[in-house]
């Protein structure tokens, strides 16, 4: 099948398993969210899928290939990946970290951007509306700016499958809508996009496919509807969920709260 | 920095080359007017048939300043590329040449090598040196688990702890009043008797290793963000990390067998020089380049002209200039950040 396709991963740190045996297929044209809780493997089972975590076993296919096998500056064409948080002690300008994105492209003397480079570019800080800080440095932005700066590289490096890890978490709310309405776009466009996310109707509206961690392992794969239920949110997050319904619509609508709360306005007493 | 005036700071840049490399020559006890190193330079390169300079002044200028000045911007360019390189290799701005232990080792080879008698090769002890602890250093670090910066920096800075001691102690047991005037000099840094073997050493060194950094500029730039970043972007950056220390490490060690451990360039020039132009590397490189040999060359004019006759190790005016100015530029850096 076209899209990308993990089977049986595993990674070892320090004696213990932090993917345990982990696969899951996320369709080309579609938005697959990586669930669980902090320590779920989350980050270090797109590490693995990256080739920049090792691991012990399994396999990570794209389209048929072997992405792991792939030269760098052939998988850095067919494969970006946007960090949670990136940080730098260079002096940049917006503008030249999203050109960061072309260096896949770049021959080795080429002193300057091509017209396509600064199209591309130009047109990704566009989407990220980010047009109006191109010349600001990226250091004195704020996190959620610096993470919309960070996307806009990834989409110049013309990805057919996107990585993000919690692309949305230091964005304001009106910025996430943005972020994922333009990921969606990408999508159903063809890529294969893969993310992190912590919020779980976020998820549920904009995502096609939901894998939900634990512990290394994956426990549950499905569509939203099928994944979002209140015992594998009990399962995986410990916590207690009422599953509403968007109204005027089919979404599902999730209200949690802790398992053990002595405050509570969904439960009585 | 749009394209029309990066074109304009290149060619003023190397404007001012040419022109400072005529002025240093100029500069010294023995009076040269300007047309006369004009004319002695051209007749030398053949392009003036007749060389109307008496035979002193003619070896005076092409003999003795012009091998000089030449060394003097050669290495100037030298260590500020390699300081710019190891700045971003290890993600610490207080990085040098140096940083790995290098003129500490180099210091080591040197003073062993004049103490067995062998002053002559002293450039030679100095070379091995700085290799062998650029090698001691790697191995620590590989032995902590790999060659990250973080480890990288803290083998170097116990590798150099230990061969300054093993220097000063080689110095405390057995050096008599004229070898440590030498040695002082050379842990200093001095161009002092550069003639044109050590100009041709630097032009090798420099025509070895620099086009293998600049032509690093892509890579470096993917640094910005961290190795996994540098690897997403598709950079082999085991391979990137280990030419570029390579290169690096053979130009600061001939750069240290020839001048000794001249201090600030390397540090000083490429946080001046990224101010201004920023991080782009395939700007940032050549452009250190350029200033770090006008640096050197002016600040090498003034060691050898100030206290004439006596002259002073390069390495005492480099600090004098480059520790203020370092302090200027952090405080720049505040400003604007």
């Amino acid at each position: 099948m076209s899209g990308l396709v993990v089977e049986g991963i595993e990674v070892r740190a320090g004696g213990r398993a932090l993917v345990a045996g982990a696969s899951f297929a996320a369709p080309a044209g579609g938005m697959t969210a990586l669930l669980g809780p902090n320590g779920a493997g989350k980050s270090t089972l797109l590490g693995a899928v990256l080739g920049q975590r090792r691991i012990v076993a399994g396999s990570v296919a794209f389209d048929g290939v072997d992405l792991r096998a792939l030269r760098p500056a052939d998988r850095a064409r067919l494969c970006a990946f946007v960090e949670q948080t990136a940080v730098t002690a260079e002096r940049l300008t917006v503008r030249d970290v999203a050109m960061l994105g072309r260096v896949p492209f770049q021959g080795t003397w080429q002193s300057a951007p091509s017209a396509t480079d600064d199209a591309v570019v130009s047109a990704c800080l566009d989407d990220l509306g980010m047009t109006a800080f191109s010349s600001r440095l990226y250091h004195t932005l704020s996190g959620g700016e610096q993470q919309r700066v960070q996307m806009a590289r990834a989409l110049a490096q013309e990805p057919k499958l996107l990585l993000l890890d919690e692309p949305t978490s230091h964005l304001d709310i009106e910025a996430q809508l943005l972020t994922l309405d333009l990921l969606r776009r990408r999508a159903r466009a063809g890529s294969t996009v893969v993310l992190a996310l912590h919020d779980l109707n976020l998820a549920a509206r904009y995502c096609d496919r939901l894998v939900a961690m634990k512990s290394g392992r994956i426990v549950a794969d499905g569509p939203p509807a099928a994944v979002l239920t209140p015992a594998l949110l009990l399962e995986v997050y410990g916590v207690h969920a009422t599953i509403l319904t968007v109204p005027g619509s089919d979404l599902p609508l999730v209200v949690y709260d802790r398992a053990d709360s002595t405050f509570s306005p969904t439960k009585s007493g | 920095m749009a394209r029309s005036s990066r074109l304009t700071a290149y060619l003023a840049l190397w404007g001012l080359l040419l022109v400072s490399v005529v002025a240093a020559v100029v500069f010294g006890p023995a009076d040269i007017a300007p047309l006369d190193a004009w004319t002695a330079i051209f007749h030398h390169l053949g392009l003036v048939a007749e060389n109307p300079l008496p035979l002193m002044r003619d070896s005076i200028i092409w003999d003795l300043r012009l091998p000089r000045v030449l060394s003097a911007l050669g290495m100037g360019a030298a260590l500020a590329l390699a300081g710019t390189v190891m700045q971003v290799m290890t993600r610490n701005p207080l990085a040098d040449p140096y940083l790995l232990g290098l003129s500490s080792g180099a210091a080591l080879g040197a003073v062993l090598f004049l103490l067995a008698g062998a002053a002559l090769l002293m450039p030679i002890g100095a070379f091995l040196g700085s290799l062998g602890a650029l090698a001691l250093a790697l191995s620590v670090a590989h032995l902590l688990g790999g060659a990250t910066p973080s480890r990288a920096i803290l083998a170097g800075i116990c590798i150099a702890a230990l061969a300054s001691a093993a220097t000063s102690l080689l110095i405390f047991w057995s050096a008599t009043g004229g070898s440590y005037r030498e040695i002082l000099s050379w842990l200093m840094g001095s161009l002092g008797g550069a003639g044109w073997a050590d100009t041709g050493m630097v032009a090798l060194g420099l025509l070895l290793c620099a086009p293998v950094i600049l032509a690093s500029g892509r890579g470096l730039d993917a640094f910005a963000f961290g190795d996994d970043a540098a690897a997403s972007l598709g950079i082999d950056i085991v391979r990137l990390r280990w030419t570029l220390l390579a290169a690096t490490a053979l130009l600061t060690g001939v750069m240290v067998a020839i001048g000794g451990a001249i201090g600030f360039v390397g540090l000083v020039v490429p946080h001046a020089v990224r101010l201004v132009v920023g991080s782009r590397h395939r700007l940032l490189l050549p452009m250190s380049m350029l200033v770090g040999a006008i640096f050197m060359l002016w600040t090498d004019t003034a060691a050898r002209t100030l206290f004439d006759p006596r002259e002073l190790p390069v390495g005492i005016v480099t600090a004098l200039i480059g520790a203020p100015a370092f302090l200027l530029i952090l405080l720049r850096y505040r400003r604007i950040t």
